[in-house]
């Protein structure tokens, strides 16, 4: 029931209802983007943002950085181990 | 895809397993017993059983599949009104697939569809407000069940239906917080828990803060985690360090989905929308207070409840199914007397059987185990 996918803004289709078009995994699906915009980012400057949906709401945006920073985590520890 | 396919790796995850082992040996002598670990959230009891994660473990680790499932503890009473919602005359009722299964006293919506009601499964209530669009002669009702993360996507639809003045549509809100169940979780007394993995995406609408309690309060670690395997490896890794360097903190392991203090613009609409109840009624774990909310007055027009008579049956769960003790991690699934014989993925006596989220067609599905072969063992 929580599940929430990662999927790429690919089109902005109604400012005002704030939907954008979301890809995930190569099937496109309109989706709500309240929860994701402010006036620091809003509605026009979502193209091409990584978004977590979920029951057709992006819910959070995909921050790169902290996902490289889990991941170099995980490289570190799978190191320590073999070394 | 992005973001999933690098947190699958088999050879980091190996790594991540070793390490975890190394961690329990170092306090086992002392411990004589599994530590345990609470996932509280279905999604990661689904991608536990769907990745083999419990099979990989060592066996000085116990995972234990916590309540986090709304279908799974939705009452009967509630599926009840809902199939009453669903026959009466002129009434679409929308849901999403996985409600339309669990099993009412006496029918699930599934069967009340196959009687002749308009039951529409939908991926959205978005989905079910554009039903109210489409069908301007019927009446849209919206059966919303989940936790913090769907909160804000039905305080949203029903925020639009307002702007737009619908007449036609409203939500039968069965919305719950998690929060007060893991509290429950840990005052019962049969319950000897160790540490928990966060509900990601709880926490991704509410922030990290809401989970504090368990740490300073109850002196537990808990970890907030994703839902990819190393995920969820990581999570149970940062768990079994804290405890070994005897820790209790609130720990991030989802940042890249999780802002700590969560998303502002969906608890407004949350806050907006919503008000706490007294309590709600759990299946398998009674009633929990201030664990679920409903409409506020400003937009009882949208509300099914105000709009139309329910029966508000109380119903007891049936008496051969053991779902609670399951939820509390007091029992195993196959352990329960009906797993596997009355209560299969197909003809589920307890909602624990209905979604994938929960334990026992988890069980059923992924673990293969058979009560014939589980009491044997
Ligand atoms: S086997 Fe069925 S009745 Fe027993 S605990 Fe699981 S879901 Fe409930």
């Amino acid at each position: 029931m929580c599940l929430g996918i990662p999927g790429r803004i690919v089109a902005l289709d109604d400012a005002e209802a704030a939907l954008a078009t979301v890809d995930v995994c190569g099937v496109q699906r309109q989706v709500n983007l309240l929860c994701v915009i402010d006036d620091e980012h809003p509605f026009d400057a979502c193209l091409g943002d990584w978004v977590l949906v979920h029951v057709g709401f992006a819910m959070s945006r995909i921050d790169d950085a902290e996902a490289q920073r889990t991941l170099a985590l995980l490289a570190e520890l799978g190191d320590s181990d073999v070394g | 895809m992005k973001y999933a396919d690098e947190f699958r790796d088999g050879g980091r995850a190996a790594a991540l397993i070793a390490e975890i082992g190394r961690l329990l040996a170092q306090g086992a002598a002392a411990r004589r017993r599994p530590v345990r670990i609470m996932e509280v959230c279905g999604g990661h009891t689904h991608a536990i059983f769907r990745y083999g994660i419990e099979g990989m473990l060592p066996d000085a680790l116990e995972l234990i599949h916590g309540p986090g499932c709304p279908v799974c503890v939705l009452p009967i009473g509630i599926v009840d009104d809902c199939v009453a919602l669903a026959e009466r005359p002129g009434v679409i009722l929308a849901t999403f697939g996985d409600a339309m299964r669990v099993p009412g006293s006496a029918k699930s919506l599934l069967q009340a569809k196959a009687d002749g009601a308009d039951v529409r499964m939908v991926y959205s209530p978005l989905d079910a407000l554009a039903l109210a669009h489409r069908n301007p002669e019927r009446e849209i009702v919206f059966f919303a069940i989940g936790f913090e993360t769907t909160m804000p996507a039905t305080a949203l639809t029903i925020r639009r239906a307002a702007a737009e003045r619908i007449g036609n549509f409203s939500v039968f809100c069965n919305h719950i917080t998690i929060v007060p169940a893991i509290k429950a979780v840990l005052d019962s007394p049969d319950m000897r828990l160790d540490g928990f993995l966060g509900p990601g995406h709880v926490a991704m609408v509410v922030g990290a803060a809401p989970f504090h309690f368990v740490a300073e309060y109850y002196r537990r670690p808990l970890v907030i985690a994703g839902f990819e395997p190393l995920d969820i490896l990581q999570s149970i890794w940062m768990v079994v360090k804290q405890i070994a360097e005897g820790r209790c903190q609130v720990e991030n392991q989802y940042a890249r989905t999780v802002p700590e203090r969560g998303n502002a613009a969906a608890l407004r609409a949350v806050t907006d929308v919503y008000e706490l109840r007294e309590f709600f009624e759990w299946r398998g774990l009674g009633s929990i207070d201030h664990s679920g909310v409903r409409i506020r007055e400003r937009y009882a027009a949208f509300d099914a409840a105000r709009k139309f008579a329910l029966p508000h049956a109380r119903i007891a769960d049936p008496r051969s199914c053991q779902c609670g003790e399951v939820l509390k991690g007091v029992i195993k699934p196959w352990q329960c007397k009906v797993f596997g014989s009355a209560c299969t993925p197909d003809h589920p006596q307890g909602a624990l059987m209905v979604s994938s989220e929960g334990a026992c067609a988890a069980y059923y599905q992924y673990a293969g185990l058979r009560r014939s072969q589980a009491g044997a063992a």
